[in-house]
């Protein structure tokens, strides 16, 4: 156990996974770096340092530096992982899917079905994720309700370096597709993680605060949002629970659920614009499924229906930040919980 | 030639079982037994018997919308097929994919693809497979003419040439990307000369001649089994029937369809082996009546197998949820 960043944890579990599994194979842009330059190969280690130290130890046949041709990536992560290697294709920005989106939802997440269970496409797409480096409308999405409503793709989300490990490596275990988004204002983020290698099962949440007055549910960067507006919050005496799913596709209802039985109240906290957003999708489960455990309305708090802004300010504002999320759960407190 | 009876009784087999299957196929279609679109290849057997005659199963095929062929080409089993394009439980695919979906990994057959220019960067990633793993197995790209407009083909060409992949891009130049004209749509007018400027060799061949098709492949085979990269090969050919079993086809004339159908790859296959003496008109119509009952039992079969079982709705979207 030692102190690693959220960059360093994923690094540790592919370079672990690497070691113990010969099929995996990283590919993409800069993914090393310096190809073709007349410096030193493999210095760059993906545009956000992840894959640092990876093309190093594994060499330009399992570290893959590609063109910037998105499609081509993802078709080929495809049928390397159809033909049984477990390629982990990486996405720079998750902005980007939008040149590659049919290698990803009509190929890559449908050959096991339209193929009658006989085949398998275990891929690992990474991407970069969120608002908040003042990168504009093209490199700031978070875009996880796209992959999250195709039938055939996993998602995870991880929102701290202990669960990111823990994921990527269950992740690299697994037969099936993951989109796993990483989240870029969490790259730098540390905390106590584990040498040795372990797997954390998807649709599996994490109870991140216990509470009983409101439940809020956050996945990503918005569970340090909504820390934060919890901290505040308790000033007041109001504890709230913050319950983190990890995985948007499977989602563990059931703690969800049992989280709302408990406080009658739900704020879901989402970086996402409004509609068909994570936000949306929950509380229509749980007005489904917990109805009669409520005792207030649903609040969302998510990005507004806009692309994301440049000014500091604008996006700022744009983002569910800890006070909007902070003025929601009060906005819930009239409720009588009779 | 330098094929060996046998190897010819196989390629003949193939190229017969595709017509008589495609035929077939749109005579069980405008009987209503075959859901949803179906797309046949009748036409254009010389191009997939021949690019798949020297293939093994371990070498891997991506196909297109029009893949009933490529499927038989590559060995996949008959009945199976049959069942699995009426959509019937005990298809190839469960009954899960259809004509436009149908594959068997077993066999090396990746897919068909409906979606155009699907299936080129999956090959790169399957040539990449056999790179990594040193196996000196290729894997081959069916596109049309029609894919080679779009994008994620470009794409695929150039991340070969750049990965040093073996795979081998077939364009099936047939005239037609559904309803419109190749001479209107391709804007370099020769799909090799595009794949050359990617930095690959690539040829143009007669694909109605099996053994044009098959020697240009040998070429490709080789430099790809050596490890030596890409490939690309344009193949001329003719489609004998329209986009989809039941199209009109206002866009061609009587006379230009008429043409097409005198590029025949099985009658000039009979004529080039019963005039050099390899095998009879007899032999070859002994196999064909073969065929027939072949297909015959496979309809059969298809008619009376029930549908997938509704439990089957929801199995096989993953490994484990």
């Amino acid at each position: 156990m030692s102190k690693k960043s959220y960059r360093q944890a994923i690094n540790e579990a592919l370079r672990q996974e690497m070691r113990r599994d010969p099929n995996i194979i990283v590919l993409g842009e800069d993914v090393a770096g310096g190809q073709g330059a007349s410096g030193e190969t493999g210095v760059v280690g993906s545009v956000f340092g992840v894959l640092s130290g990876l093309y190093k130890e594994f060499g330009p046949e399992r570290v893959i530096d590609t063109p910037i041709s998105e499609s081509a990536i993802i078709g080929t992560a495809a049928g390397a992982a159809l033909t049984g290697l477990r390629p982990v294709p990486e996405i720079m920005f998750v902005d980007f899917v939008g040149v590659c989106f049919d290698q990803i939802y009509n190929q890559t997440a449908k050959f096991r079905y339209m193929f009658g269970g006989k085949a398998k496409a275990p891929m690992v797409m990474r991407a970069t994720i969120g608002a908040g480096l003042r990168a504009g409308a093209q490199h700031s999405q978070t875009l996880h309700p796209l992959f999250t409503m195709v039938p055939g793709l996993k998602v995870a989300m991880p929102s701290n370096a202990y669960d990111a490990k823990g994921l990527m490596i269950e992740s690299l275990r697994g037969d099936d597709p993951v989109i796993f988004l990483e989240s870029k204002v969490l790259y730098d983020s540390q905390m106590e993680v584990p040498d040795e290698a372990y797997r954390l099962p998807f649709g599996e949440g994490h109870v991140v605060r216990e509470g009983d007055a409101v439940t809020i549910v956050a996945f990503g960067p918005c569970v340090m949002r909504a820390t934060a507006a919890a901290d505040a919050l308790a000033k007041d005496g109001i504890a709230v629970e913050i319950v983190d799913p990890r995985t948007t596709s499977p989602l563990d209802e059931d703690t969800i659920l049992e989280s709302v039985e408990k406080t009658g109240k739900l704020v879901v906290v989402d970086e996402s614009p409004p509609r068909c957003s994570l936000a949306a999708d929950i509380a229509g489960i749980v007005a489904d499924k917990g109805f009669e455990y409520l005792k207030a309305p649903i609040k969302s708090v998510t990005c507004p229906h806009t692309p994301v802004p440049f000014a500091p300010n604008l996006e700022d504002e744009f983002l569910p930040n800890p006070r909007r999320i902070e003025a929601a759960v009060r906005s819930l407190l009239k409720y009588d919980r009779a | 030639m330098q094929l060996s009876r046998e190897e010819l009784v196989k390629a003949y087999r193939r190229m017969s079982t595709i017509r008589a299957f495609e035929e077939r196929v749109e005579k069980e279609f405008a009987a209503g037994n075959i859901p949803g679109f179906a797309h046949v290849y009748i036409g254009q057997e010389a191009v997939a018997v021949g690019i798949c005659h020297d293939l093994t199963d371990e070498d891997y095929i991506g196909s297109t919308h029009r893949g009933h062929g490529h499927c038989i080409a590559k060995g996949c089993d008959v009945k199976g097929m049959m069942l699995e394009i009426f959509g019937k439980a005990g298809g190839l695919c469960g009954g899960k994919g259809g004509s436009m979906h149908i594959a068997d990994v077993s066999k090396g057959m990746l897919g068909a693809n409906a979606i155009v220019g699907g299936s080129p960067p999956i090959a790169v990633g399957a040539a990449l497979t056999q790179k990594y793993k040193k196996t000196g197995k290729i894997a081959v790209a069916f596109s049309g003419d029609g894919a080679s407009n779009q994008g994620t083909t470009f794409e695929a060409l150039n991340m070969a040439v750049v990965l040093g992949a073996p795979a081998i891009f077939v364009f099936e130049n047939n005239g037609y990307g559904e309803h419109t004209a190749a001479s209107y749509s391709v804007g370099a007018l020769s799909i090799a000369e595009r794949a050359r400027s990617f930095g690959l060799p690539a040829e143009t061949i007669d694909g109605s001649d099996f053994f044009a098709v098959r020697d240009a492949m040998g070429r490709a085979l080789e430099r790809g089994r050596k490890g030596e990269g890409p490939y690309a090969l344009e193949v001329k050919c003719w489609r004998h029937r329209g986009h989809f079993v039941g199209d009109p086809q206002a866009y061609r004339t009587p006379a230009e369809v008429a043409e097409a159908r005198t590029h025949d790859p099985i009658a000039l296959f009979r004529g080039k082996v019963s005039g050099a003496k390899l095998l009879d008109t007899s032999d070859l119509d002994q196999i064909d009546a073969g065929i027939l009952q072949e297909i015959e039992e496979a309809v059969e079969a298809a008619c009376a197998a029930p549908r997938p079982d509704i439990k089957t709705l929801q199995t096989d979207v993953y490994a484990r949820y």
